[in-house]
């Protein structure tokens, strides 16, 4: 009982390292959140270019809506068929050999690797979407935008949103292998007291319990904006 | 006030539309018949331009819908599709089903949108279901109200895919009644029914289609009573 506290107090309280941990948490989260933005905003452009491209009118392709959707094919392709932590070393190693600016590489990375997932969960959620929806606004008259924003995008983003609730919860796992460009996020917090203590089991086990209250407070709020749309729905 | 020239649609390698030259008149209602798979919604949906033809050209009042530099927004306000599936927009309530296109193509305020959807809901009784959602309504309640939704549009001629062929036969008569009462205000009518009372009552003329072409067509009575192709009198005898 005397050792347990002992380490306990070596692992966490001792040298003030809580605050390590407390640090690492706020740049764990801001690279989750930065990355979740950045990877919506992309997401959201390449399934519009890929979804608008798809349903065009055959015979009447427009060139540079081809070349675009060219590039979004290859970016989702590249993105999801290589691995994250890999795509973290060639952008600080190799793209920005130059800075020292790890947590923003790591965010831009993280964000464009989130763009492609998440471009995928809204074109599905898109094509989820009855195209007798999109046929019934066309027929009377009104055009392809206003048709997408008014009734099919509003019924796609009951469809999306649980799955990038879903995604917010894997990039926030996932941040923990920013340790390998050297940036001191939660992980790396445990990492460094490990070093320096020689005790492992507290820290680790502690951070693991830090990620899972984490990511069970996103689900949980995720469960309430559902419960709420579902409510407003009246169906 | 509709012309269709030799059109030809084509899905992949599979022509579904071998070549159709028509003309319907205004005040016309054209019921058009046939075995499934003949390519009857495929040429109803050429007509508004929601299937692309392969070949050929339609005008409408005078006006190329099948050329590109067209604008087919401003031609599609002018005609109307009902189709077998409603196709109601789930996310809004019947008032903003009814007002979203007026309204969001300036063609109407708010205000005076709404007026007009109340009037036409009072018009097939369901001015009381203004504020319900699609997913509250039976199927025939939703094909009536997919028909007003058009009609708020003020379109000149109103094109039907098998209006009645997804309800429960005994809403079958409150949409045809609809119907009925839109043909004797003299609305421009294209109509593809498997309802054989409807289309004698209520058809100007008959079209049957077959395998991508008209084969045959006239008076109701010309093609119900005396048929004159084998085709048309096996099928007539299966569906009467
Ligand atoms: N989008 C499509 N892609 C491929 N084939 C289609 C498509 N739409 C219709 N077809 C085919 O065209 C033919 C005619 O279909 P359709 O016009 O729906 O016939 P009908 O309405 O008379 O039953 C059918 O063989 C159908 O399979
Ligand atoms: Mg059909």
């Amino acid at each position: 009982m005397e050792k347990f506290l002992a380490d306990f107090n070596q692992s966490f309280i001792a040298g003030d390292r809580w605050l390590l941990y407390l640090k690492g948490v706020g740049i764990t989260l801001e690279v989750a959140a930065v990355a979740l933005i950045l990877g919506v905003i992309l997401g959201v452009i390449v399934a519009v270019i890929r979804t608008i491209h798809d349903q065009q009118h055959p015979g009447r392709q427009n060139a540079v809506l081809g070349i675009l959707n060219g590039i979004a094919k290859v970016y989702t392709t590249v993105i999801r068929g290589t691995p994250l932590m890999v795509q973290l070393l060639i952008m600080y190693f190799v793209i920005f050999s130059n800075t020292r600016n790890a947590v923003g590489v790591a965010m831009l990375t993280f964000g464009i690797n989130s763009g492609a997932y998440v471009a995928e969960i809204i074109r599905g959620g898109i094509m989820s979407v009855d195209g007798g929806q999109m046929e019934a606004a066309r027929s009377l008259g009104l055009p392809y935008m206003p048709s997408m924003r008014f009734v099919v995008i509003p019924q796609a983003v009951k469809n999306i949103l649980p799955a990038l609730g879903n995604e917010l919860i894997a990039l926030l796992k996932d941040t923990s292998l920013v340790t390998v460009i050297g940036v001191r996020d939660l992980t790396k917090a445990a990492q460094l007291i490990q070093g320096k203590t020689y005790q492992a089991l507290f820290p680790f086990v502690g951070i693991a319990i830090v990620y899972l209250v984490l990511v069970m407070i996103i689900a949980a709020l995720i469960g309430v904006l559902e419960r709420r749309m579902r409510a407003s729905d009246r169906r | 006030m509709i012309d269709v020239k030799d059109l030809h649609k084509s899905f992949e390698e599979k022509e579904v539309l071998c070549g159709i030259t028509e003309h319907i008149d205004q005040g016309e209602k054209v019921v058009i018949i046939g075995p499934s798979g003949s390519g009857k919604s495929t040429f109803l949906r050429c007509l508004n331009m929601l299937e692309t033809p392969t070949s050929g050209e339609i005008l409408f009042k005078g006006v190329s819908m099948t050329d590109p530099a067209t604008d087919i927004n401003k031609m599609r306000q002018k005609m109307g599709m009902v189709f077998q599936h409603f196709n109601l927009f789930n996310n809004l309530n019947i008032m903003d089903n009814m007002t979203l296109a007026p309204v969001q193509l300036k063609l109407k305020s708010k205000a005076e949108a709404e007026r007009d959807a109340l009037d036409l809901l009072r018009r097939v009784n369901l001015e009381d279901k203004a504020e319900a959602y699609p997913s509250q309504l039976s199927g025939g309640q939703k094909q009536r109200i997919a028909i007003v939704r058009s009609l708020a549009m003020h379109p000149e001629v109103m094109l039907f895919d098998e209006p009645t062929s997804a309800l429960d036969p005994e809403m079958v008569g409150e949409v045809l009644d609809v119907m009925k009462k839109l043909a004797e205000q003299g609305m421009t009518m294209v109509v593809v029914t498997h309802e054989m009372g409807f289309a004698r009552e209520v058809g100007s003329r008959i079209l049957f289609m077959d395998g991508g072409q008209i084969t045959e067509q006239g008076t109701p009575s010309e093609i119900f009573d005396h048929p004159r192709m084998p085709r048309t009198k096996d099928f007539l005898s299966k569906v009467l």
